[in-house]
């Protein structure tokens, strides 16, 4: 019958393409991909899926579906075709197929919690224990994350810098909804919980820049809560640190950002908004701007940031990332002035001026 | 007539309206009636959850749509699932247990028919009241699992009205506690307690439901279908319906506590308050899993029912296919916190979970080497049920594998709450219960109408649904493998995400067609005269042993039955079951 190798055409075709995209977007490197793996945890996670997953069901399905499109191929009724079976079932043959998998799942399960048990303990690449040596409080907001470095005394948001070769412990907070922590290329995703301190490390071998990304839907702008891990050499980290502990200062008449620092201390901004220095300290909901231009993105990588992306971010906030806390300043949303051509370029021009 | 009076002339002259064609349907207790208005709603509903997957495949195709806004999408993808899964899947479900039960165990109805009427009226009304929840723009928006606190809300009045001082002591606590977690008011709308409350109306139709299945079960079989002579769909309805009563609790539980957390100002879920978010998950989830396992039992009954007919053969290990279904009831009761691999669980724990969900693997690889097994040195006809029930086989062994593939704990944490999750969850929903209700139809269509849906029509279907969901399911599986998460109602476009999204968006075009032909071919085929023999089929069980379709009273005479396949043995007296089989 026809039906029968077209099916089987089709399977053929089907596996094909399964290959080949399978192993077409191992090679996407778009900086959220744990088959691109840049530390040890993504590397055995990586390799779990390859083997453990991937070549298991492979084998599996290839032997379920040949299984049956031989059946069906064999036992297709046509002329002169022979009378069915009346076989109602084969005990012996039961036990095989129900030990069979059983076995197969348990040796699954046996490697399956194995590496749970190895991932638990922070090791580099070599497979070796290592100790932790930064601790970063990672804290989901709707919808950004702010990251707090407790022993460095650092607050910032968006972008996450951790030293290649070093474990990191991540402390995971919400003081709101449940996210999720998620960078692929490095490790695998931990829930951010309120009034739970949940906990994880992470490494990173390569320097580079990873994407991250809150992975428990939590509102409208779920799709919007994205952040970067940038991994640099223990020096590179070291002047960031340095860079991100200096304080802002208040400008004096005269100043080229004299203006736009006026204008973020009156038009509202320090409401949600601090600036170390600048501003009354003390917990605001928006991110903690001190460093601002050092950044690359804005509002949960919502845009990148430029000069132009930021006064469209400030002026239309509500179109950029509808329902966010931070309002357009159009005038559209009273009490929030309406910010004229000047005064949001001299805003612009002192925010990007704080590296 | 002449010796009437006036009273029973007008009797006669107007009928009751219970015996117009409109009133019948609505007041019938009739459990073949109460079927066929249990699939029409499930397939009304399928077509609008139909609606919403479209609407979300519209906004997804390219990198920052701008169809949807983000408070519309994540209404239309809450509603979406919800919608496949309480008002799809299960209405329709039942509507075959409703339908077929009875008759394949040779009663004459189901034990409580007037509760029956009663659990579809429910489910019809609690569906009508969460769609109407789009009417002012509320439609539930935090995903069919509605986690909270993103469901919360403190009420007003009691945060701030009582003014008492026992109650600002108790703010002041709560303040400081605040710091360590979360409260306030996340979900301030009525789209929550829309969603409590349909859920918890479609829940007790449900629950009344499951029970009638129970007790027509165990209590009205013809005389000689012992349980272990039961048809295999009559079995799974059975253990969905255990399932559902003792899963069902859970749910009701977890729900009401939500809405007294927004309405009477409790804290079950808010951690700021001493509360905690994870009860919710824990007490959702064990509802939960066992759902998953409600969806897709009956379709195994009905697999197990269209494979031997269609291959000439008894299905085959009838003893591992039943047990198999019993054993995979029982486990999962212990599988919930599979959904819970990233909330922090202590690795231990996460071990234990990963060893039951691999228990729970082993009963369903059974079921689908039994299946296969079933048509081996069969003779297969292959009709329009047949192709969907070989076609559920090979789409719900992927649907299995990446299954379980999600129970290996670390790739778990790479992967869970990404499309590829997604992926799973329509193979196994759509390629394994969508595809069996589509057989069921096409199989039992002329024993419910007594015509038959044209069968060219039929396989353009089979081949559009089974071409089409793989075009539109399996790219998720990458997507999500290269860091795609759910939920997100749009994506950048340099992430390498925009070709297997479109790719995806056009295999639902695929779908969509499958289900215009579907249309077609129903309201094509249900304007023709009735014409169906009792058994088109030759098939095995009791159902197809009175006409087509079957009197009010389903058979003439209570048959006796002597062995599993009944009707084989009355068309093949001399190879009848019962002369050779031990049971």
């Amino acid at each position: 019958m026809r039906l029968g190798s077209k099916t089987r055409r089709w399977a053929g075709f089907g596996l094909l393409a399964l290959i080949a995209t399978v192993g077409l977007s191992a090679c996407a490197d778009n900086g959220a991909n744990f088959l691109q793996p840049a530390g040890p945890i993504a590397d055995t996670e990586s390799g779990i899926f390859w083997w453990l997953v991937l070549g298991v069901s492979t084998v599996v399905f290839v032997i379920v579906t040949t299984w049956l499109l031989i059946s069906i191929v064999r036992f297709r009724d046509r002329p002169g075709a022979p009378e069915a079976h009346q076989t109602p079932g084969n005990n012996k043959v039961e036990l095989a197929w129900t030990i069979a998998p059983a076995i197969l799942l348990f040796i699954v399960l046996g490697f399956t919690i194995s590496t749970m048990f190895k991932l638990d303990t922070p090791h580099n690449s070599q497979g070796q224990q290592v100790p932790i040596t930064l601790h970063v409080t990672a804290i989901g907001h709707q919808w950004w994350w702010e990251f707090v470095y407790p022993d460095q005394k650092i607050v910032t948001a968006d972008e996450m810098y951790i030293p290649t070769g070093q474990a990191v412990e991540v402390t995971l907070l919400s003081d709101n909804v449940i996210h999720s922590f998620w960078v692929p290329a490095i490790a695998g995703k931990v829930d951010v919980i309120p009034g739970h301190q949940n906990q994880m490390w992470m490494l990173a071998d390569k320097a580079g820049q990873y994407r991250g990304e809150c992975t428990e839907y939590c509102g409208n702008q779920h799709a919007h809560m994205d952040f970067a891990v940038v991994a640099v050499s223990s020096d590179a980290f070291n002047t960031w640190v340095t860079g991100q502990q200096a304080q802002s200062t208040k400008l004096v008449e005269g100043d080229p950002n004299y203006q736009g620092q006026q204008v973020f201390l009156t038009s509202g901004c320090v409401g949600c908004h601090n600036i170390n220095g600048t501003t009354a300290p003390g917990n605001k909901i928006g991110p903690n701007l001190t460093h601002f231009g050092s950044r690359q993105w804005i509002a949960g990588e919502v845009l990148s940031n430029t000069p132009a992306n930021l006064a469209d971010w400030i002026l239309h906030a509500q179109d950029v990332k509808p329902d966010v806390d931070m309002p357009s300043f159009d005038g559209t949303m009273p009490p929030n002035p309406a910010l004229s051509p000047t005064q949001i370029t001299e805003l612009v021009a002192y925010l990007e001026s704080l590296k | 007539m002449a010796v009437g009076t006036i009273a029973t002339r007008g009797r006669a002259a107007r009928k009751r309206w219970s015996q117009t064609p409109l009133g019948s349907w609505i007041t019938t207790t009739d459990h073949k009636k109460i079927g066929i208005l249990y699939i029409y709603t499930g397939i009304i509903f399928f077509f609008l959850g139909g609606i919403e997957a479209a609407l979300i495949r519209w906004q997804l195709s390219t990198p920052d749509g701008k169809l949807l806004r983000p408070d519309v999408y994540d209404q239309i993808f809450t509603m979406h699932g919800t919608t496949m899964i309480f008002l799809f899947v299960m209405p329709t479900m039942a509507g075959f247990g409703n339908y077929l039960v009875p008759l394949m165990i040779g009663a004459r109805d189901m034990a409580f028919p007037r509760l029956n009427a009663l659990g579809y009226w429910l489910l019809f009304f609690g569906g009508i009241f969460l769609y109407s929840s789009f009417i002012s723009g509320s439609a539930p928006n935090a995903g069919w699992f509605s986690y909270a606190p993103l469901t919360e809300c403190t009420p007003a009045a009691l945060s701030q009205g009582l003014g008492s001082l026992t109650f600002q002591q108790q703010a002041a606590a709560a303040a400081q506690a605040a710091a360590q977690g979360g409260q306030g008011c996340f979900a301030p709308g009525q789209n929550a307690d829309f969603w409590i409350i349909g859920i918890n109306l479609l829940g007790i139709a449900s629950l009344l439901g499951a029970l009638n299945f129970i007790v027509t079960i165990l209590r009205l079989r013809a005389p000689g279908m012992t349980i272990n002579r039961m048809p295999l769909f009559v079995w799974m309805t059975m253990v969905t319906s255990f399932l559902l009563v003792f899963a069902l609790p859970s749910l009701t539980v977890a729900s009401a506590l939500l809405l007294f957390d927004r309405h009477l100002g409790t804290h079950f879920y808010q951690a700021g308050f001493g509360g905690d978010p994870l009860l919710w998950q824990h007490l959702f989830w064990s509802f939960g899993h066992p759902e998953v396992y409600i969806l897709i039992l009956p379709a195994f009954g009905m697999i197990s029912e269209i494979l031997p007919v269609f291959s000439g053969k008894p299905i085959f290990g009838y003893t591992f296919v039943a047990w198999s279904g019993v054993a995979i009831g029982f486990l999962s009761f212990t599988v919930w916190a599979h959904h819970m691999f990233a909330v922090g669980l202590p690795t231990v724990a996460q071990a234990f979970f990963a060893s039951s969900t691999t228990l729970i693997a082993i009963p369903t690889a059974v079921k689908i080497f039994n299946w296969v097994a079933t048509t081996w040195h069969g003779r297969l006809r292959f009709h329009t049920p047949m192709l969907f029930a070989t076609g559920f086989i090979a789409m719900f062994l992927i649907g299995g594998l990446n299954g379980a593939a999600l129970g290996v704990v670390p790739f778990d944490y790479q992967i869970t709450d990404t499309y590829f999750v997604v992926a799973h969850i329509h193979y196994v929903l759509f390629g394994g219960a969508a595809m069996a209700i589509f057989g069921g139809i096409f199989y039992w269509f002329p024993k419910m109408s007594g015509r038959r849906l044209n069968e060219s029509l039929g396989k353009i279907q089979f081949w559009l649904m089974l071409i089409g969901m793989n075009i539109a399911f399996f790219p998720m599986h990458i997507l999500g493998l290269i860091g795609m998460p759910r939920r997100q109602y749009t994506y950048p476009p340099n992430l390498g995400w925009d070709g297997l999204n479109l790719l995806s968006s056009i295999g639902v075009l695929f779908l969509i067609a499958a289900f215009l032909v579907f249309l077609f071919n129903f309201v094509n085929t249900i304007r023709k005269p009735a014409d169906q023999p009792a058994d088109p089929w030759d098939a095995f069980t009791l159902e197809w042993a009175t006409s087509s379709p079957p009197p009010t009273e389903n058979f003439e005479t209570i048959p006796v039955v002597r062995s599993r396949r009944p009707l084989w043995d009355q068309k093949h007296p001399d190879k009848a079951d019962w002369r050779t089989a031990a049971h």
